[in-house]
């Protein structure tokens, strides 16, 4: 293995002056956006403008900062990118605020609160989680030592929606809680501890899960006995298709389970059982539960639901026809006319206000951070560290595919957040927890091999060569 | 090392990417269109309803313009005086799309024309909406009030044209509808009012004046004498041959006139009598002396077989081809597959009146910019000299005496010199015949030509001189006011 062969040192540079000069570029294409959508809707430069801004600007630099302090060597990428990402998102929050007053106005209905500020509150508190993850974990593999209260807190997490008093349904699905005037979303905070867990957990068990003990049909398949976690995983899943009509991040905890098996066991079997099993649970759910089923006529055929359960789906493709390729223009739209347009369906609105082209930018965005990670993965030296990163790029991945597609009907739609872009707190910041992670991870992974040469290092590799 | 496997799950990944990709180009390149006129798609309509459209304007009085409305549609697509203007504005509607002026210069009121190309990248880069520019029309008020309300009651319509320069002067229909109706906010009443529109047998909807075909009968005389003059082999006082009956050559049947008497003592008649009494049986006669090469080379000149863009684009008036005599014969009084808008013979009239040379037609006068600057000017455009001036003055005097002592005496006016031609036309179906007349006024120095066509009118005496002949009196009386 190359990093027990002796190496010469290297001066790797940290890049801290690349992340700086694209957060700054971040910032002024948000400064632009926002100016745009005063001009174009008609309320001129708006008020609070530079006091917003420079809020925006002041978290980017701390983080900027913090990163430099703390992870010197952490991919220069990631952070400008999840900030461009977030500020999009609070652009197109305001965006949609505008709107939203506007026809208030026009109908001479109370003026509705404006989320901008919500959700700039929402980042500051994000950024403090950040800051705190990359003070806190000085190095990630610490964490492996809280794998199992991790993976209790989780599901701890996810059942606590079902509780009595403090759990509240919305809109059908149970997934949240409020305690006092405050409520968020479990399910966020649970799929960073999952995915901790699964790191953990499988790090350690890859062995005895990856022994082939039956040959079928030219796959080696493991002991009944392992499918132990994937079955639990798949009935925790379901569980939670159930009990708490959450579509979404049912799919995408049992996707992250099936991918990070994969990688832990590296036996292909796992993703083909893992799929027979999704392909089981998929029909048992359409033939037992009305609203899987409706969900999927609904993908099949919105039209003929466009005034009922169809709306939102039709609403948001005429969106995304409005914008064509070039985009009606920000602030020219009418991101309103999508329900939830600043939540589940905000990338409805970017893509009639800023077109194919706005579209095309926005996944790339997605893209790169996920290749970051991806890179991260592969990079680091430690297989917990590989896990972790690869299960935290793989989160955003399930996440962006599961809730765009379904947005775009390419696949039938549930309801998830747009990382970074939708309003909303608990998704906010549980997605900069995970590039707080990231940054951490791959600090490791990009620093000189000199500074290695540590106690806790030299353990690790004393037992990788095991 | 689970490096493979990551990179597997990072090609998987790049999959979905490229899956979103396609999909998310497919929606809105490829279906776009299709999801912005789907009926309910409601962002078009608001998008529409959310930017100010450049108003269509006769003079300085706007006939179409969009108001404030103060609600979430925030402008409404008004026509004051809607059924009068609608063959000249049409309408735009969400769900049926724009007609008329509104089709054709949507660029220019819309704001979206090139010719705003300064104003576009102001605009682009406040991010704003372009604003729309105005289209003024050639159409004289008068004029067209005067067509609308003589053809009240009746089916059919009025095209008048400044002979001198081709602007069309008015254009005028009946029945007609209310445009108004069709840009409403509320897609119901659209929906039901056009159902209901195409239902009409009248077709409202149509736009009769430049569209309308119908055998032009003996206004097409003008055309068969001017052919006649062309040719070099007579004058208005040669003399034809006009019996009571006229036996079509190489067939058996008999052409009469309209009063199945002699034209003139002995069955001759000269050419200017012939046109004043419109004689059936000279001009068939005469039409097959002259060939069907030299009508048709003479209806050609005046408009005939040529598609017309003014910019809404007119009907093309035709001669037809490859005809044997009987059929020429039949031609040269304007009947057999001759067919011809009313704007068409508004040009042969226009074009005797302007020493015999036909212009292009056009119903848009200037384009201006949303700041009122004029940015287009239409120029007259000569389209053929179909007469020589002389030939012209010769058919001119003609078509006075037709007025002043033949068929069309309802054209009179006291003080003015009218020059016209009445026409009857039998269809093929079972139609009532219809009634034409075409006529320039003052005869010397036409300042209209008018073409009138009644279709139906459910008089039991049809004739171009009691239904079309006092239609056209007041539109030329309108102009000259």
């Amino acid at each position: 293995m190359s990093e027990s062969e002796p190496q010469s040192i290297r001066r790797q540079p940290s890049r801290r002056g690349t992340e700086l000069l694209l957060l700054i570029c971040a910032w002024a294409l948000g400064v632009l956006g926002t100016l745009q959508i005063g001009w174009s809707t008609g309320e001129g430069t708006p008020s609070r403008l530079w006091v917003t801004v420079g809020v925006v600007g002041a978290l980017a630099l701390v983080m900027h900062l913090v990163v430099h302090w703390k992870a010197k060597y952490a991919d220069p990428i990631l952070l400008p990118v999840a900030t461009l990402l977030t500020i999009l998102g609070l652009v197109m929050i305001y965006r949609i605020d505008v709107a939203a007053a506007q026809r208030a106005e026009r109908n001479s209905a109370p003026q509705p609160t404006p989320d901008v500020y919500a959700q700039l509150t929402w980042f500051a508190i994000a950024v403090v989680l950040f800051v705190a993850v990359l003070i806190l974990v000085k190095d990630h593999r610490r964490l492996q030592r809280y794998t199992y209260s991790f993976g209790l807190l989780g599901l701890i997490l996810l059942i606590l929606p079902l509780a009595p008093i403090i759990g509240t349904t919305v809109n059908g699905a149970t997934l949240w809680v409020r305690v006092g005037g405050l409520s968020f979303q479990p399910a966020e905070a649970a799929k960073i501890l999952l995915t901790l867990f699964f790191a953990g957990y499988l790090v350690v068990k890859r062995d005895s899960l990856a022994l082939v003990r039956t040959k079928f049909l030219g796959l080696g398949f493991p002991q009944l006995r392992d499918l132990g976690p994937l079955v639990i995983a798949w009935v925790v899943s379901l569980g939670m298709l159930v009990f708490e009509r959450d579509l979404g991040t049912s799919l995408l905890f049992f996707g992250l389970f099936i991918t990070m098996l994969y990688i832990a066991t590296q036996r292909r079997s796992w993703l083909i059982i893992g799929s027979l099993f999704f392909a089981v649970g998929a029909y048992l759910a359409y033939q037992l539960f009305e609203h899987v089923r409706n969900r999927v006529t609904v993908w099949l055929d919105p039209w003929a639901y466009a005034d009922t359960t169809g709306y939102q789906i039709v609403q948001s493709l005429y969106g995304f026809a409005n914008g064509g390729i070039m985009g009606a223009g920000l602030g020219q739209g009418f991101p309103t006319f999508v329900p939830f347009a600043n939540t589940d369906f905000i990338v409805a609105a970017i893509g009639e206000e800023l077109g194919l082209t706005g579209m095309f930018a926005l996944l790339l965005l997605y893209a790169v951070l996920i290749e970051r990670g991806l890179r991260t993965a592969v990079s680091v030296r430690d297989s917990f560290g590989q896990l972790l990163a690869a299960g935290l790029a793989i989160t955003l991945a399930l996440q962006v595919f599961v809730i765009i597609g379904g947005v775009t009907r390419l696949i039938p739609l549930t309801g998830l957040t747009t990382p970074f872009l939708s309003y909303g707190g608990s998704s906010l910041v549980a997605n900069w927890v995970i590039i707080a992670l990231l940054i951490r991870i791959s600090d490791r992974a990009r620093r000189p091999e000199v500074q290695q040469f540590d106690a806790d290092d030299a353990l690790t590799q004393v037992v990788r060569r095991v | 090392m689970m490096s493979r496997q990551i990179r597997l799950i990072g090609g998987v990944l790049a999959l979905l990417l490229v899956a979103l990709l396609v999909n998310i180009t497919v929606i809105q390149v490829v279906l776009a269109r299709d999801y912005r006129e789907r009926p309910g798609n409601q962002r078009i309509l608001l998008a529409e309803y959310d930017r100010e459209r450049g108003p269509i304007l006769v003079g300085a009085n706007p006939v179409a313009k969009s108001v404030e409305t103060g609600n979430t549609l925030r402008y409404l697509r008004t026509y004051d005086d809607g059924p009068l203007y609608a063959p000249i504005t049409g309408f735009y509607s969400l769900i049926y799309g724009a007609t008329g002026l509104e089709r054709t210069e949507n660029r220019v009121l819309t704001g979206k024309s090139d010719l705003f190309f300064v104003d576009r990248m102001s605009q682009l880069f406040a991010g704003r909406q372009p604003v729309g520019g105005a289209v003024t029309t050639t159409i004289d008020a008068a004029a067209q009030v005067a067509a609308f309300k003589g053809l009240k009651g009746k089916v059919g319509a009025v095209v008048a044209i400044e002979p001198a320069t081709g602007r069309i002067l008015a254009s005028a229909q009946s029945p007609s509808f209310d445009p108004n109706l069709l840009t409403s906010q509320v897609p119901e009443t659209i929906r039901a009012y056009y159902e209901e529109l195409k239902a009409d047998p009248a077709k409202p909807l149509l736009n009769r004046p430049i569209v309308a075909l119908n055998p032009p009968g003996s206004t097409f005389k003008l055309v068969t004498a001017a052919a006649a003059l062309a040719s070099g082999l007579y004058t208005p006082d040669s003399i034809l041959s006009g019996p009571a009956s006229y036996r079509l050559p190489l067939s058996t049947s008999e052409l009469q006139n309209w009063n199945r008497k002699e034209c003139g003592p002995d069955g001759k008649v000269t050419l200017e009598q012939a046109l004043a009494i419109s004689c059936n049986t000279a001009f068939a006669w005469l039409g097959v002396q002259l060939g069907d090469e030299a009508l048709r080379r003479q209806a050609q000149l005046m408009g005939f077989d040529t598609s017309f863009q003014i910019p809404l684009k007119a009907a093309t008036s035709r001669f037809p081809a490859e005809l044997d005599a009987p059929q020429t014969a039949l031609s040269a009084i304007g009947q057999f597959d001759v067919r011809a808008t009313a704007l068409q013979m508004a040009m042969v009239g226009a074009a005797i009146g302007n020493n015999g040379v036909t212009m292009v037609p056009y119903l848009v006068q200037e384009v201006r910019g949303p700041d009122l600057a004029i940015l287009q000017t239409t120029e007259p455009t000569k389209f053929e000299a179909a007469m020589t001036p002389l030939n012209a003055a010769q058919l001119t005097e003609m078509m006075v005496n037709v007025v002043a002592n033949g068929t069309g005496s309802n054209a009179q006016i006291t003080g003015v010199q009218v020059a016209g031609k009445t026409g009857t036309a039998e269809t093929d179906n079972e139609r009532p015949a219809v009634a034409w007349f075409v006529a320039f006024a003052p005869a010397q120095a036409p300042q209209v030509a008018v073409a009138v066509v009644i279709e139906e009118s459910g008089a039991t005496e049809i004739s171009g001189n009691g239904l079309a002949a006092p239609i056209a009196r007041e539109v030329i009386k309108a102009v000259l006011r």
